[in-house]
This record gives C-alpha cells, structure tokens and sequence, in this order.
C-alpha cells in the first residue's frame, strides 16, 4: 500500500469502468438517469483526481501513490498502478476530459446513448490505466483494451464509412502493438535470465539498466527499441502509419466525442518517452536522427495535407498529426526542455483539439453539414462561438500567451540544445508552424468570415450546456497560456532526472 | 497359473466411472421415451460430474497401474477435466440442437463420454499400446457422431471422409509403434526413454527408430490438424453436426495433444535436438497457413476451423519449449481454447434452424439489434481466438509465446506474433458484421435457456480465466 494508505490511483482508474456497470443495470430507455450516472462516474473521477494532484510530491523523482497487488506471482506480473512526473497530467487531461466528452455526447441525439456512454466510460479507464500502469503487461493490456470500445464507438455510431475505419483502426494498432508484446517478452526473458528475477514492473526494470545490474547487447537493445517503437508509431501516429487516424477521426461520430474520448489522449507519444527514451536511451540516441527525420515529414506533410482539406473534421485530423509531429520531435530531442516540452504540448493538444472537434460538432449539429464551403460569415450569426473558435485556432497555431506556444516553443529549444537533432530540423519544423497558421486561419476564414449563406442566417449561437463544455476547455488553454509553470512545475524532478541519465548516455558514446 | 500383478483402482477410477457410466447409460435409454430424451443427457452430465469429482482426491499423487501401462499425475488430471468440461457444455449446447434437427437419439450422449474415455486414455497412457487405444477409441466414436446427422448428406459426407483419412492417420501410427518397437524393444514410454538415455541404439535400429517417431508423430498430427496433415479438418468441421464440430476442435485436439506431449516429453526427451527443430516448421507452417486460410473465408463454421488449425499451431509452442512452463502454458492454452471455440460454436448453434444453415458472415449481420447476448458473446469469444486483452486467449497466448522464446525459439514466437496481427483481421471482421452491419435475411434464433446458458457460462470463464490467471495456472 501507498503513502497514504488508500487506492486513490486505481480509484481514479476504475470509478468510469463502474459507472459503466451501473450504466448497464439501469432500466434501457431511462436517457435522462443513464446521464446523470455517467457524467456523475466521470466527474467522479476528476473529483477524485483533486487529491492525487495535492498529494503528488513534486520534489520526488520516482512513482508516487503506488497500488500493488500480486496478480499472477509466479510470472513476477503485479497489478501496480502509480504515478509520476510524466503521468500526472496526462492522467488528469483524461479525468478532464472524459466529463467534457459526455456533456458534448448530450446533444447528438443517438441510437442506444445508455450503450454510447457505456462505451465511453470503458474507453476512459481504459486509457487512465495506460498512463499508470507500472508494470509492463498491465501497460500492454490497457493499451490493447482501449482498441475494443474505441472500434464500437467508431464502427457502430460513425459516418458512412465507419465499419471499413473501425476494422482499419482496430488492425492497424493491433498489428502494432504485437510488435510490443515481442519486446515486453524479450525484455522480461533478458531481465529473468540476467538477475534471476522474472518481473515487468517497469522501476525494477528501469533500477537494473540504469545500475548496470543487466547489460543488453547493442544489437539486441536496437531491435527491443524498434519493437516498441514500430507499436508507438503507428498509435502516435508518425507517418507514414498515419493513414488509420485520419480515417478514424473523418469517420468518427460528427460530434467530435469520439474523437474527444478515443483519440486525443497521447498514448503512443507517452509509450515513446516511458519504453522507448526511458528504457532504451542508447538505442533511442542511436535512432533519433531517423525519428526526427520522420518527425519532421509528418509535421509538414500533414500541415500540407490539412491545408487542402474541404472536411472540417479530416482538416482537424490531419491538424491533429501534424501537432504530434512536434511532440515526437521534442521527445526525440532527447533534451530535458524537448520532453517536457512534448508532454506539455501533449496537454495542450489535447485540450484545444478537443475544442476544434466540439466546435465541429457543435456546427454539424445545427446544419447537418461538415464540409468547409457550406459555411461562411457565422461570426455575425454566432459571436459567441466564433470568438472563442478563434482563441482555440489562435493557441492551436502557437499564439504566445496562450497555451500552444509554450509547449512548442519548448520543443523546438529542446530540439535546437538537442546534441542528436540540432538546428536544421528545428529551421523545417517552424516551416510547420507557419503552415498550421495557414490552414486553421484559413478554416476560420471561410467559416465565420465573410459572407453568411441564405440557409446559415438563423444557426443559433451557443447553448447552455455548449457554453460550459467549451468554458471548461478555455480555462487551460489560458491559464497555461500565461501562467506555464503550472505544468511544468511538477515534472521538474522527473524530467531532470530523466536527462541526467540521458546526457550521460550521450556523452559516453 | 498365470499371476495376474496387482491393479490399483484409484488410478483408474475417473476411467472406470465414464465407461461404467456409459455402458449403463446405453441401457438406461431404451427405458427413457423420445420426448425426455433430454433425460439422458441430464444423466451423462451428471457421470461427467461424478467422474470430475472423484479426479479430486488424488490430486498430487502420482501413481500407475496395469503393469505401468495407465498412469496419473497433475497433467493427466487437469487433461481429464478439461475433456469433462469440454463434453458437458458440449451436451448443453446439443439439448436444443438435436430435436431441432431430427437426431433426438440417446447413443449421441453416450457416444460423447465414449469419446471422453478415449481422450482420458491418451492424457493417461503410459505405453504406446494404450495410447492407440485411446486414440482410436476416440476416433471411432467420433467417425459416428460426424455422420450423426445423417439424412443431411453433408454431414455423411464428413463422416466418410473422416474416416477414410483417420484410417490412414491410423496406419501411420501402428506402424510407427511397431518400428519404435522394433529398434528398442519397449512400448513403454519411460522404458523407451530409458534404452534411448543409454544412447546405444544405433546404426539400423537408430533409422528404424527415428521413422518410427516421425510416423507416431503424422498420426497424431492428424488429429491436431496440423499442417501438411490438416486438409480433411475445414471439410469435416463443415460437414459434421455443429456441436460435434465444436467437440471435435477442442476436446479431440486437446487429447491428441496430451497423447503427442507425452510421446515427446517422456520417450524422445533425450533426442530433443532431432525433433524440435522439426516441429517448430511445423508449427510455423500450420501457424501461417491455418491463419491465412481463415482469412478469405465467407463461411464462419468454415472459418472457424481454418482458426482451428492455426490455434492448433500456437499451442505446439507449449510441448515444444519441453519445459515445465511450456506444458503448463500448453495445458492454459487448451483450456481458454476449449471454452472460446465452444462460446462461439454455441452462437452458430443457437442461430441454425433445422435444415438451414446460417453460417454466412453476412447472417451474423445485425446480430447486436437481434439478440445482444449472442452479440457480445460472439464477440468476446472472437477478440479471445485474436488474443485480445482481458480475455483468456491473450493470457494463453503470452503464455506460449514466453515458454517457446525462453527456450529458444525466438524466431518462431517472432513468425507466430506477426500471424496473429494479420489474424486479428477476420476475427474482427466477424465483430464488425455483428456490431455494425444491417441485417440481411431473417435468421431464426433459438431461445432455448439451456443453450444461452451454456453459451453464457463459457464466456463468463473466458473472462474470468483471463482475469485472474494465477490461482489455474498454480493449479496446473
């Protein structure tokens, strides 16, 4: 047991999949008491999460608030659950987010929403348990669970296309992660043979290769890092495995929770900084040249792909990769100020594409239409809306003084510090930038600039219930803007360690 | 006077119940009319259950009679109990089936637990003799039950030719027996591994000996249905009544295996560098070619026995680690396969209407609007054939691909993980016709409590096995 003598992590983790449970006990057609039970699981577990923040020793490097509990003894695999300076916020972004997804789902009016928000719930402690799972099986198995509700949700409520997107989502990220499950095996079989101790709990793992208690041949680290990353890669998604996230976000229910709920949460860009960076930082200084490379062509394809785009949500999606481009940079940068830089951008990310997907939904909802030439001037019709549809283009794109620019500014310093990366890939990823001003401006140009079409004169601005799910997504977006330490603050010891181990890496190859 | 060694019964108790309890059986049903039918197959369940009990007393002993032809220890016993549970959820699946089809008899039930007294033989043989017997004892009931459907000539079909390959399969094992017997004068496996440890069987014997193994090898291999002896299964799976094919995929393969595990385990231990290599292709081959089969398949009974013949390549990876955790990750394997292919062969069972079938991919279609239970008990029985966490076939199959990797077989757990990423493919094509698909035609769905239950149990058990592995892994 932990610190404080109570699961608070696993409580975290396993509020929304109970609510879910008593989502399935309620009577079928009782839409109103379905809601209230799911969004009060999810808030729940925000609620819940108030104490895990207070609590959170920032001055501690290590996995904090650890739950463990032997699951199969003889294999050495724990359930343990905890947190650290790199999860914390991640875990928070989800708790956060998942009560905003369900608010949004509110207005679409869909077929079985007891089963929809079911789905969502699982969908939430599914991806709460990817980012503390501290022990790697326990990991690989929230990963892979995730694919299961994400797939319905997608295949069973999505666009024309979503039987094709769901299969194509599901076995493209499935194919991936075998790739992991290889390189969990082959890690924990190097770690058994080495020490005598069979185990996938990652501290004991990460304790013995940074003490040198087990010594992995070179060649064999370059083909357990490439295990992982090929998985990590195509969750992330880098290009050019990004084909299965466009798709799944065009086709993905036009109210933008799926997309909220499944697709925001970075966990293949956390599995880089957790296995691969942490793990494996001989192998990871050996490929990060590569990964840049294929860091900097996802960004600025896809900033290109985005511009051209007619659908709203497929600009967002492509917007969407080209953002992660950034933070696989920043993580390949290696640097303290390029990791930090992508888990914060990670956050932010999260927070103000989710607004841009809600915000398309939102428009969807009122007229049916999501392609880019059916709108125009609805500044006029919905100022509201408008208004705070520019502050989330204006973060998106980078402004200072929002959150956007934090997390890219640090990455592309970390990047430029980088002793593997260096100036030339920072001089092409601001090539990016200036893109993604380009395409999202150019999005809120035709949109709510210019002149209204005869059809969009009476669209109304937002509703109650809208103004609160975007009012909690504008609260970050500027309180990080201007007050960034408030992130960064906590992952201070974690990054600082994590480089340490990383520049002595460097230096002795 | 010929002395007559003394028998320990204990050993043979479970055996001794199933045949008593079938001989007594077949008589007891010429007394029970044809609309109690069900009566009889309450009756065999409950010699399986009597049987399963009494494997509870000598649990950890190990012991053997019959001059050291029939044996028992943990890996019997957890075999014998697999096969029991295979039997019983599969009389559950057939109580709706049967009258539903016109093939309301008795001797089906009593014919299953024959059946299971041949698989117990193999999981307990101690001699190739006995192993024979067992297997053809099995063989033999099963040739019956495959044809037992028969005014639909599909299912004589799969009988006959059944049959006519298992026949083959069978000549191949007697005469690999005879030559083992020849080149070391032993039909008892440990007496076998005992002249072989001395290593002083050479030159013509060593030929004689090693065609021998390879022959008692392919006739086994044709019950597990591996690659290149797998040709009758996709046919024969078809054709045959569909609780018989759920029967034959689990229980079947699970008993070949127990027989092929202690062939190589006991008698060839020492000549393990001979033979593991050569299995591991095999394993490979069967892995990729059952997989591929699968993978183009319109027909789900079809599909499903394509799957089959992969799983059967998975599960190879047990016996061939030949280490303590191979066979107790191969004996989990057959286990959470057991209990997945039966959920799903429940669900075909439950939508099949009498003289129709609908086992095209496109009759799932729309399944989760029809009935949800069947819906998501199709489902999670098929993320579990893909080896998808929580469920028991990703327990199952972590479980496998650690033993065979921590013995070296890195390349094949390598080819085996790549497969199943393309596997997931149709497995999941099947979820998706269910979940988000229209329907197609009207299919009839059973709304026996009976079959829903036995469906229902399994699945539970996938999920609960999945969960908490440790206390049956401990346990094996």
């Amino acid at each position: 047991m932990n610190q404080i003598g109570f699961p608070l992590v696993s409580l975290i983790v396993w509020l929304p999949a109970l609510g879910a449970l008593l989502l399935w006990l309620l009577p079928r057609d009782n839409t109103a008491a379905g809601r209230i039970v799911a969004l009060a699981a999810a808030i729940g577990a925000l609620v819940a999460a108030v104490p895990l923040y207070i609590l959170f020793d920032p001055s501690q490097a290590g996995y904090q608030l650890v739950d463990r509990v032997g699951w199969v003894s003889d294999w050495g695999l724990y359930y343990s659950v905890s947190v650290d300076g790199i999860s914390l916020w991640l875990v928070l972004l989800t708790v956060f987010l998942t009560p905003i997804a369900l608010l949004a789902s509110w207005g679409s009016d869909v077929a079985n929403p007891r089963l929809f928000q079911g789905l969502i719930l699982l969908l939430a402690s599914g991806m709460t348990g990817v980012f503390v799972a501290q022990d790697m099986l326990l990991f690989y198995m929230f990963f892979e669970f995730t694919l299961v509700p994400t797939a319905l949700l997608i295949g069973m409520w999505g666009s024309d296309e979503r039987r094709a997107a769901a299969i194509k989502f599901f076995v493209y990220t499935f194919a991936g992660s075998v790739f992991m499950l290889l390189g969990i095996i082959g890690l924990y079989l190097i770690h058994g043979q080495q020490t005598g101790v069979y185990t996938f709990d990652l501290a004991t793992l990460l304790a013995s290769l940074q003490l040198g208690a087990i010594r992995i041949d070179p060649l064999i680290e370059q083909l357990l890092f490439l295990a992982f990353f090929i998985a990590f890669a195509v969750k992330v998604p880098i290009w050019p495995f990004h084909t299965w996230m466009t798709t799944a976000h065009a086709e993905a229910p036009v109210s933008g929770v799926v997309d909220v709920a499944g697709m925001m949460l970075k966990i293949g860009a956390y599995g880089l900084i957790r296995f691969n960076v942490q793990l494996f930082p001989n192998a990871a200084a050996w490929a990060a040249p590569a990964v840049g490379v294929l860091a900097v062509i996802t960004i600025l394809y896809s900033a290109w792909v985005a511009y051209g785009q007619s659908d709203l949500k497929r600009l967002l999606a492509y917007a969407s990769v080209s953002h992660l481009g950034f933070i696989v940079l920043g993580i390949f940068a290696l640097t303290s100020q390029g990791i930090a830089g992508a888990v914060v951008q990670m956050v932010n990310s999260g927070v103000t594409t989710s607004a841009l997907f809600l915000i398309v939904g939102m428009l969807a909802a009122r007229s049916g239409e999501r392609d880019i030439s059916s709108f125009g001037g609805l500044w006029g019709t919905m100022p509201v809306l408008g208004s705070l549809t520019l502050i989330m283009v204006l973060a998106s794109i980078g402004l200072p003084g929002l959150n956007g620019f934090v997390g890219e500014f640090t990455i592309l310093l970390g990047a430029w510090l980088s002793p593997v990366l260096g100036w030339g890939f920072v001089l092409l990823a601001v090539l990016g930038v200036i893109l993604s001003a380009a395409y999202l401006l150019r999005m809120f140009r035709l949109v709510f600039m210019g002149e209204v079409p005869a059809e969009r004169a009476a669209m109304p601005d937002l509703q109650g219930r809208e103004a609160i799910v975007l009012g909690a997504l504008l609260v970050p977006t500027v309180v990080v803007g201007l007050y960034p330490n408030i992130l960064f603050g906590p992952m201070q010891v974690t990054m600082q360690q994590l480089a340490q181990t990383l520049t002595q890496t460097l230096a002795s190859r | 006077m010929i002395e007559i060694p003394p028998i320990d019964w204990s050993v043979v108790l479970q055996l001794c119940i199933i045949f008593g309890g079938a001989t007594a059986l077949l008589m007891a049903d010429l007394f029970i009319p044809e609309v109690r039918r069900r009566v009889t197959g309450y009756l065999a369940l409950a010699v399986l259950a009597a049987a399963a009990i009494a494997g509870v007393a000598p649990w950890g002993c190990r012991g053997h009679t019959f001059s050291g032809t029939i044996q028992i220890d943990s890996f019997s016993l957890v075999l014998n109990w697999i096969f029991m549970l295979g039997a019983a959820i599969t009389i559950v699946l057939s109580f709706d089936y049967l009258p539903r089809h016109g093939i309301n008899r008795g001797e089906y039930y009593v014919m299953i637990l024959f059946a299971v007294g041949g698989m117990m033989l193999l999981a307990q043989g101690a001699d190739l003799v006995v192993l024979f017997l067992g297997l053809e004892l099995l063989s033999i009931t099963l040739y019956a039950l495959a044809g037992f459907a028969y005014p639909r000539t599909t299912s004589e079909e799969a009988a006959m030719k059944y049959l006519l390959i298992g026949a083959f399969a069978t000549g191949f094992l007697v005469f690999g027996i005879a030559l083992v017997y020849g080149a070391t004068g032993a039909t008892n496996l440990a007496q076998i591994g005992a002249v072989l440890a001395e290593g002083r069987i050479d030159g013509e014997n060593r030929i004689y000996l090693m065609a021998g193994a390879a022959m008692t090898v392919i006739g086994l291999g044709y019950k597990i249905s591996l690659v290149p002896f797998h040709m009758w299964t996709p046919d024969v799976y078809e054709g045959s009544p569909t609780p018989i094919t759920a029967f034959m995929s689990v229980a079947g393969k699970a008993a070949a295996f127990a027989g092929m595990t202690r062939f190589l385990l006991t008698a060839l231990e020492t000549q393990r560098e001979i033979w593991v290599p050569i299995l591991a292709a095999l394993a490979a081959i069967t892995i990729v070619v059952g997989n591929l089969g699968a993978l183009t398949q319109q027909n789900v009974k079809r599909m499903l026995a394509y799957s089959s013949i992969g799983q059967a390549g998975y599960i190879l990876l047990g016996p061939l680690a030949a280490s303590e955790r191979g066979t107790e990750a191969m004996l989990y394997y057959l286990l959470a396969y057991t209990l997945t292919n039966l959920a799903a062969f429940g669900v075909l069972i439950a939508l099949e209407a009498r003289g129709e079938a609908a086992w095209n991919l496109s009759d799932l279609g729309g399944l989760w609007q029809r009935s949800p239970g069947l819906a998501i008990a199709m489902a999670i029985a098929m993320l579990s054939l893909a080896g998808v966490p929580p469920t028991a076939g990703f327990v199952a199959k972590f479980a496998v691909f650690t033993a065979a990797w921590q013995a070296g077989q890195a390349v094949l757990v390598f080819i085996g993980v790549i497969v199943s990423a393309i596997a997931a493919f149709y497995y999941l094509r099947v979820v998706a016709q269910i979940f988000m698909s229209e329907p197609t035609r009207e299919v009839e769905i059973s709304s026996d409590r009976v079959l829903a239950f036995g469906i229902g149990l399994s699945v539970i058990a996938i999920v609960l096995i999945g969960v908490l592995p440790a206390r049956l892994l401990n346990l094996i």
